[in-house]
């Protein structure tokens, strides 16, 4: 635990969340501090998109308290709140470039709505970032014309633009040819270090998380389960998080979603009951 | 449940929702009302919504606008003639056009041509989280996607009926006039004589900003909330047009009763 000398940047603390009547997160717990690269793993459906939407304000809790920057998350009026996001930088799962804007349009938007830079200087900021993500040669291009991987790499320019201190990844491995998800597990590592940011990654990519993470936490039936260094979890024996580990497909974590006994199914036993 | 009891229960289902829904397009108006300052202020972005709502739609406008002018002098022609007065023909055109074809038919156009289109778009970038990602960044949608192109329904549609009616009246003079040969003073003095501006002109200028308030909401509503799937942008641009074209319809009927009712 070396960043426990350094101030919590995020601090949820018993976070209650429920999609109407589902509930996702059951009073979770969770500190992140400044400079860390932290990985949020949990099966799908485990509320990992949902806690970037609380620490982003998109969401409301139930109950709990989401503080980012010793500020309440969820008390914030909408101007507090864009001042905040202001500082937020965020990875779609799938990029979400718009896609009427070129690759330099997309990357200038921050800048453009937020500044008042002048354009020759807003252009040299954009070709900073494109060149930090290997991707000056594809300014002109349109989204529609990038491969995933490098819609994925535009985004992420685009979301460190307006240097945040945060960055939050939805799941930013998913769909993407090892290159391309070690190119943007590399860049994670290196933008958070080269730029003084604090990272939350949300995914299930134990490898890549594994590679870049100062700590991976495991969320379970909505709340923290385990929280540990990558060392830890490569030499841990709990089921669960094994089965996570070693992808097998039945453990802890069941295969089957919950059913009727399958014999009662068959013979129409179940039928009148749902 | 009983079962006599069902229709009345899907029934209060069935208002209840659709109360919650005008609700809902009640409190995203206000929404936009509150952010109207935005595209006002930064021209370039509605200049853009012009050109691709209002602009676009000019060739389907002012062709239907010509056709309809060319029919209206046909059928015009023949009645009009069994009376002895087919001078009048001016007079009818340009009266049918200014108080309600002008108005109602380029707003059930411009909500098929355009309207649909907007919905489109804005629903493929919610589907797409375009929008997700805009809001993240601090930027208010609101302000930077919806408030735009509700603005540009409501400037496109009343120049867009301006055009309509000049192109019908163009189109009816070449029939009239040009082809079946009714003099063409008659013609004109006529239709000069017989339109009131504060009650023709500006009255159908009112039903045209009014229709365009109704599709330019419609349109970005539906996009805002379709259901992030094909399915749901596919219904949410059918729904676009349907709901703006019965508003349009149904607005002027009772436009149509306030501004004309006692007048003869």
């Amino acid at each position: 635990m070396t960043s426990n000398a350094n101030p919590a940047l995020v601090r949820l603390e018993a976070v209650h969340f429920a999609y109407d009547e589902r509930p996702i997160l059951r009073g979770l717990d969770l500190t992140i501090a400044k400079g860390e690269v932290v990985a949020v793993m949990g099966g799908s459906g485990s509320g990992k998109t949902t806690l970037l939407g609380l620490i982003g304000g998109r969401l409301l809790p139930q109950s709990g308290a989401v503080m980012v920057d010793g500020k309440n998350v969820p008390t914030l009026k909408r101007a507090e709140l864009y001042r905040l996001r202001a500082k937020l930088g965020m990875l779609f799962q799938f990029g979400a470039l718009f896609t009427d804007l070129s690759v330099f349009d997309n990357i200038a938007f921050p800048y453009r709505e937020q500044t008042n830079l002048p354009e020759p200087m807003i252009r040299d900021l954009v070709l900073m970032k494109l060149e930090a993500v290997g991707l000056r040669g594809a300014a002109e291009l349109m989204p529609a014309q990038l491969s995933g991987g490098m819609a994925r790499r535009v985004a992420l320019a685009r979301a460190v633009a307006l240097d945040p201190m945060l960055m939050l990844y939805d799941e930013p491995f998913t769909g993407l040819d090892p290159i391309s998800t070690g190119i943007v597990a590399r860049l994670i590592r290196r933008l958070n270090d080269a730029f003084g940011l604090t990272s939350l990654v949300v995914t299930h990519d134990l490898d890549s998380s594994l590679k870049i993470a100062d700590r991976v936490v495991v969320i379970s039936e909505g709340t923290v389960y385990r929280d540990l260094t990558p060392e830890e979890v490569r030499e841990t024996d709990d089921a669960f998080v094994r089965q996570f580990a070693d992808g097998l497909p039945d453990g802890p974590v069941p295969f089957h979603y919950p059913a009727p006994p399958f014999i009662d199914q068959l013979v129409g036993r179940h039928e009148q009951a749902s | 449940m009983n079962r006599l009891l069902e229709p009345l229960a899907d029934l209060g289902h069935v208002v209840l929702s659709a109360l919650a829904r005008l609700g809902l397009v009640g409190r995203f108006f206000l929404g936009i009302l509150a952010v109207l300052w935005l595209p006002i202020r930064r021209f370039s972005l509605l200049v853009r919504e012009v050109y691709f709502s209002g602009f676009r739609s000019l060739l389907i406008v002012t062709v239907s606008g010509l056709f309809v002018g060319m029919v209206l002098a046909v059928q015009g022609y023949e009645v009009l003639q069994r009376f002895g007065s087919a001078e009048s023909l001016g007079v009818l055109v340009a009266l049918s056009l200014v108080r309600e074809l002008g108005p109602v038919v380029t707003a059930l156009l411009f909500a098929g041509r355009a309207g649909s289109a907007t919905t489109a778009e804005i629903g493929l970038m919610q589907a797409t989280d375009q929008i997700a990602a805009m809001d993240m960044m601090a930027v208010n949608p609101m302000a930077r996607i919806i408030a735009p192109r509700f603005l540009a329904a409501v400037v496109s549609v009343p120049i867009l009926a301006c055009l309509f009616i000049s192109a019908g009246i163009f189109g009816s003079y070449l029939v009239g006039v040009q082809l079946i040969g009714i003099d063409e003073g008659a013609f004109w003095s006529q239709m000069q004589a017989s339109v009131d501006f504060r009650l023709d002109v500006i009255n159908g200028l009112i039903k045209a900003v009014v229709f365009g308030v109704a599709i330019g909401l419609i349109s970005v509503f539906e996009g805002y909330y379709a259901p992030p799937t094909a399915e749901g942008v596919s219904s949410a641009t059918t729904r676009t047009v349907v709901v703006s074209s019965l508003a349009v319809l149904m607005l002027d009927f009772v436009l149509t009763v306030w501004m004309f009712r006692g007048l003869s």
